[in-house]
């Protein structure tokens, strides 16, 4: 993607992040879509239900993640019927892969799939731009996670409970959008479940306060 | 059962007047000339058994297999046109291989046999060809689904099984695999009792000598269809001409 188009720089910014807890996901992004300097949209969604149980983080470019989840969803849909039975987030992530990686030269997309289904359970998989996947149990991605990555270190456990990992994923991503200028606005949470999907926002003013400032 | 469909049984793509499609019934009727082949789920797993008619003493012993691995954790026993199921071997791994290189898991069963019999169903409906002259029992087990069954006819449907069987002596074996309690045996179990099947329904005076082909999928194997060890078919065997043999005796006390 050339470097003078305009339409490109929507949108490369972003902090997202998903962890895995027994029994289900939780999934969190910021807010921000930016045009250049200027902020397109301070309130975006960044968290894409691609079925009941299946979400996606979308980092990078926003019209390349739209396209890409838009066909995810359709495939992923087809295969759903034809099989009669709930699509496993491992089938969700490979058709991400499988798209990301055909079409690397052209896109710009970072994105995380997070979901439950009844084989295994909450699971997230990462797919980074070049359309590696694999597996992990917590995974950050977009421009502010670099600023995370040590916090996530040294605080995630493995066996946390949903609340734990809410109040993780919201300190983190107010962490990140505290210091990348690409991150902000409020924090949209979703944990998802056997029982379904518990979508929250957290607004500017509520927010975890790192700094006395 | 059987009438004559005089002019109505040219191609497939005619019916009778009393609503039948006289090729399909035909080619089942080649299934039917064919040596028994049978499947049976358990509780950990699914075995089959193939009698094997050997024609030539000059057979290179195991030739001519009549079972298939479609994918690792699937197989695949024939009965009928041996080169149409040789065909449709193909045609089923061609699909289990896409599905996994699209969807990044094992193909479920129920799939894999709905979309086979998809194929062969498309064979009933012209003139140009026609119908696939076999009939094969799909079984496999993986961790989530646990052992499966599947059996595609000729006219191209598909049903899940316990356990079934295809070619001469079905009915005979039918009437055998209904004794058994199969929901509760183990794989290792199952296999002697196939292989005394296979022995029972084997028709000593109109074919001559036959091989047993044994094979098995499920947690005794993890997973993976392969051909039963020698040593567990060399038991089974002796376990079958065993019991056959006392029934022989049974039968002199009964005077």
């Amino acid at each position: 993607p050339t470097l003078y188009s305009a339409n490109w720089m929507q949108f490369i910014t972003t902090t997202i992040m998903a962890v895995e807890y027994d029994g289900g996901v939780v999934i969190g992004a910021d807010s921000r879509t930016t045009t250049g300097a200027y902020i397109a949209n301070r309130v975006t969604d960044k968290l894409t239900p691609i079925h009941d149980r299946i979400f996606c983080c979308r980092s990078g470019s926003a019209a390349d993640t739209q396209a890409i989840a838009d066909v995810v969803t359709y495939q992923l849909g087809f295969h759903s019927i034809e099989l009669d039975e709930a699509p496993l987030v491992q089938t969700a992530a490979n058709l991400f892969k499988a798209s990301c990686y055909r079409y690397r030269e052209e896109l710009m997309a970072g994105i995380i799939v997070a979901g439950w289904d009844k084989r295994r359970g909450g699971q997230v998989y990462t797919v980074p731009v070049g359309g590696m996947l694999v597996r992990q149990p917590v995974s950050v991605g977009g421009s502010g996670s670099t600023y995370i990555y040590g916090y996530m270190d040294s605080n995630y456990k493995p066996n946390m409970t949903k609340d734990q990992c809410l109040r993780l994923v919201s300190g983190a991503l107010s962490l990140a959008m505290e210091r990348d200028g690409s991150s902000g606005g409020v924090v949209r949470l979703a944990a998802i479940s056997e029982t379904g999907v518990d979508r929250q926002v957290i607004l500017g003013n509520q927010l975890p306060k790192w700094s006395t400032a | 059962m059987s009438s004559i469909g005089t002019g109505y049984d040219l191609s497939a793509s005619t019916f009778s007047p009393d609503g039948r499609v006289f090729q399909v019934e035909y080619a089942m009727k080649a299934v039917e000339n064919s040596s028994t082949a049978i499947g049976i789920r358990c509780k950990d797993g699914v075995v089959f058994g193939v009698e094997k008619l050997v024609l030539s003493k000059l057979y290179e012993q195991g030739s001519n297999k009549r079972i298939f691995n479609v994918d690792r954790h699937v197989g695949m026993a024939v009965a009928g046109l041996l080169a149409d199921a040789r065909s449709l071997s193909e045609v089923a791994r061609e699909d289990a291989s896409n599905f996994r290189s699209n969807y990044g898991h094992n193909i479920p069963l129920k799939h894999l046999s709905e979309r086979v019999a998809m194929y062969v169903h498309a064979y009933t409906l012209y003139s140009a060809v026609r119908p696939f002259g076999c009939s094969f029992i799909l079984g496999s087990y993986d961790q989530d689904d646990g052992p499966q069954l599947y059996m595609v006819d000729p006219s191209g449907i598909s049903y899940g099984y316990w356990g079934c069987a295809i070619g001469k002596a079905k009915q005979a074996a039918k009437t055998e695999i209904e004794k058994l309690q199969m929901k509760d045996m183990t794989c290792r179990e199952l296999v002697k009792e196939v292989a005394k099947i296979i022995y029972i329904v084997h028709d000593e005076v109109k074919d001559k000598s036959f091989e047993l082909e044994l094979s098995w999928v499920g947690e005794v194997t993890n997973g993976k269809h392969e051909l039963v060890p020698k040593d567990v078919r060399e038991e089974a065997e002796k376990y079958a001409k065993d019991s056959l043999e006392e029934e022989d005796d049974s039968d002199e006390d009964i005077m």
